[in-house]
């Protein structure tokens, strides 16, 4: 399911929280109302973990991870870094990163097989991600912008980027990532998808102005539809069955 | 995929339809953003301009009237300096549509551009309609209240004709003084000057001042006044008087201002009446210059004007050699009166130059006078009568060609004078002897080339041969075979470069640069012809 959430009234909610399959981390807010809409989707699923990175809130832009590990940049403290172990499951790996370009969610943008990363980036940081991250790291560029983090978004499924984004590129990326991705927008028109959105492999959050033609591109690219635990049950039933059969 | 491939653009959805197409910054489609956001919130649909109706003049705020055709680039500009949001757009196209001018609707189509969203630029074209309301400008209100004028000059001349204020009426044709002026009303002795402005009318006093020796005075009279604003509205009144000497008058100056001026002989004429006075001893050619100021210290009249000028018959011419300045020389003449040849006189003139045996003039003859000035007792009282000339000649009369030549191949322009209200049915001998002015000043023009250069003289159209009148006049008389009737050589006649085509002209004071169209009505010059 997406559903619309808002941040203090900012639409921008990739900024403040990042969502993987294991695990989903919310900025503290004035209020509890951003919490609640994760919680009422995510609860008893993973653990939501309210933190800041380096004593701010958008800790969605400063991190980078997935089901196997979260990377955090240079600025977070160790307090936040022993409440974000404590908090987090112990199959994900914690990794503080040394990286000039400290916004990792700007420069990273990965599912849990493969990540795009900035092509600036050391060697070193792209050794720790592939690493901590378990994952299949390629530089490269979203229509011809170099952020990757901000103007895509990816899970297992599928993934939104750019709406600039050309044919070609979609086709490259799309066989790098082999997963489908198509050119969208969020927040009503807004190019950065990776801020306006976040996402993974059953529930997406979108900012509030996301009109429902967004929405259910979204939903279609990320196949959200029939993504609920319930339906996953469905399918490997069905599977096992015609296994047996 | 090689590295120049053709990159193709995707094709996204439309985020608030749905329905494919280009990405843009907006990533809306055309008739999404068309129907968000209305780039011409802020600029009124419906305006309203003022007009008078009177002068037919639009409303330029804040204080300003403006002439506009329909339809024309002023009023377009007018029309957009109405709308107010037009500052936060751009400004593509603006025009007219047309519209019934009965309806006072005026309806101009906009095309503007404005950035939506970021670097988004939306083009949008809309029609504003201006209600045309009716308003009278305070001009014209000023004119129906009868309140048109703010200040007057009053030129005044007390004597009995009109030849001086003829002379001013062209010299302030020549240099275009009348253009500010509301309107010209002829009164008793002179001649009314109204303005709007103050300023106009001491423009024209300073032009007086240059023009003819006047005596100034000011005064004001306050028409309302506002206590709280301290301000107050005041009409002022110049009042110019002039020197009542002109040219050919003969004067008897005053002992001591005879004494002033280089002891000079009392008995004088006037040869010059500009912004000084000049005096000319006839018998000694010597000449004198006073100034305005000290007239009015010791005003005193003429003894007589040209209008009792007599014509004498120049029996004998006898120049005193020695005696020459300038072009004019001392003669000791014989005459006898041009009606009685048996009565003859000797008398010293200037005019010896251009006077001959069997000429006629034109003098004063002071044989049987009777003047009643002071200056004239005191001066018999000091010398015997026998001491003093007979006749006072004054100037040549070319009486056979003016007797041949009837019409005139020139012309001079008018002024609109308004006549005094109790002068509009005047009499026959009135008419007369405003004609007979009018006859003395042409003759004066066309005899005094100094004087004549600085007017404008008109061609006269109507006076087609012009050209050879003279020598067919000349040609008549000898076919008559009247020796008498002669034409006098000498006979001052205009030459055709020194008359200017009226139409030439025209562009030049018809229609003097900066006039509003209104007072362009009252100030409008009326031809004349000079008969």
């Amino acid at each position: 399911m997406a559903v619309r959430a808002q941040f203090e009234n900012s639409n921008d909610i990739g900024v403040f929280a990042k969502l993987t399959n294991s695990y989903c981390l919310v900025a503290i807010g004035g209020s509890e109302n951003f919490y609640s809409v994760f919680e009422s989707e995510l609860q008893d699923v993973v653990p939501i973990i309210h933190t800041s990175i380096g004593g701010t809130r958008i800790i969605g832009r400063l991190t980078a991870g997935n089901r196997h590990g979260l990377l955090v940049p240079n600025t977070t403290t160790d307090q936040e870094l022993q409440h974000l172990r404590n908090a987090l499951p112990d199959s994900v790996a914690l990794q503080r990163v040394e990286e000039r370009l400290s916004a990792l969610g700007n420069v990273i943008a990965c599912n849990d097989y493969v990540a795009l990363i900035h092509p600036d980036l050391d060697r070193e940081t792209e050794e720790i991600i592939a690493d901590t991250l378990k994952v299949e790291v390629f530089r490269h560029a979203i229509a011809d912008q170099l952020l990757v983090g901000t103007y895509c978004a990816l899970s297992n499924n599928g993934g939104l980027v750019h709406p600039k984004t050309s044919v070609q590129d979609q086709d490259e990326l799309s066989s790098l990532l082999q997963i489908p991705l198509i050119a969208g927008s969020v927040n009503r028109g807004a190019g950065h998808v990776g801020s306006g959105l976040v996402v993974n492999d059953w529930a997406a959050f979108a900012g509030l102005d996301t009109t429902s033609t967004e929405l259910s591109v979204i939903e279609n690219i990320f196949k959200l539809q029939d993504a609920q635990p319930q339906y996953i049950v469905n399918e490997m039933r069905d599977a096992i069955i015609d296994s047996v059969v | 995929m090689s590295e120049d491939a053709v990159q193709t653009e995707s094709r996204i959805l439309c985020a608030s339809c749905g329905s494919l197409m280009a990405p843009n910054s907006a990533n809306m489609c055309v008739g999404c953003i068309r129907g968000t956001v209305d780039i011409t919130e802020g600029i009124p649909k419906q305006a309203t301009v003022y007009y008078c109706r009177d002068c037919e003049r639009y409303l330029q705020p804040p204080a300003q009237w403006q002439v506009c055709t329909l339809e024309s680039r002023e009023l377009l500009a007018l029309l957009l300096k109405k709308l107010k949001g037009l500052t936060k757009v751009r400004l593509v196209d603006a025009s007219f549509i047309w519209t019934e001018p009965h309806s006072r609707r005026i309806k101009v189509k906009l095309t503007i551009q404005k950035e939506v969203f970021s670097d988004t630029i939306l083009q949008q074209t809309f029609i504003v309609e201006y209600v045309v309301s009716t308003q009278q400008c305070p001009d014209c209100t000023r004119i129906a209240a009868s309140q048109t004028w703010k200040a007057v000059v009053q030129l005044r001349q007390k004597v009995t004709h009109k030849r001086t204020f003829l002379w001013l009426e062209q010299l302030i044709l020549k240099h275009g003084a009348h253009r500010d002026t509301v309107n010209i009303k002829e009164a008793r002795d002179g001649i009314d000057f109204y303005y709007v402005q103050r300023g106009h009318a001491i423009r024209m006093m300073d032009f007086l001042a240059t023009m003819v020796p006047v005596r100034v005075k000011k005064s004001e009279e306050i028409i309302s006044s506002d206590i709280r604003n301290n301000t107050a509205n005041f009409r002022f009144s110049y009042s110019a008087e002039i020197v009542p000497l002109c040219r050919d008058d003969l004067v008897c100056l005053p002992i001591a201002i005879a004494r002033q001026l280089s002891c000079i002989s009392p008995l004088v004429l006037v040869s010059r009446v500009s912004s000084t006075i000049q005096f000319l001893d006839f018998a000694t050619l010597q000449t004198v210059e006073m100034r305005n100021n000290t007239y009015w210290d010791n005003p005193f009249f003429s003894l007589t004007d040209i209008r009792q000028l007599t014509e004498f018959y120049v029996i004998d011419v006898e120049i005193e050699h020695d005696k020459k300045r300038g072009k004019l020389a001392v003669a000791n003449v014989e005459v006898a009166l041009a009606t009685n040849l048996s009565v003859t006189f000797t008398t010293r003139t200037h005019l010896g130059h251009i006077l001959n045996p069997g000429d006629h003039v034109l003098g004063y003859d002071l044989t049987n006078v009777n003047f009643n000035n002071d200056q004239w007792d005191a001066l018999l009282q000091r010398t015997t009568r026998s001491s003093l000339p007979d006749v006072v000649l004054v100037k040549k009369s070319y009486r056979n060609a003016r007797r041949k030549i009837r019409q005139r191949h020139w012309k001079l322009k008018k002024l609109a004078i308004e006549a005094e209200a109790g002068l509009i049915n005047r009499g026959k001998a009135e008419q007369a002897r405003e004609d007979m002015d009018y006859e003395l000043f042409l003759r004066d023009l066309e005899e005094d080339k100094d004087m004549r250069a600085m007017v404008n003289l008109y061609r006269n159209p109507d006076a087609e041969n012009a050209d050879g009148l003279a020598e067919d006049a000349a040609a008549a008389a000898v076919a008559d075979g009247d020796d008498d009737s002669e034409i006098e050589e000498d006979f001052p006649e205009i030459e055709l470069d020194e008359l200017i085509d009226e139409m030439a002209d025209m562009t030049i004071v018809e229609h003097p640069a900066g006039i509003k169209p209104d007072e362009n009505a009252f100030a409008s010059i009326e031809e004349s012809e000079s008969h």
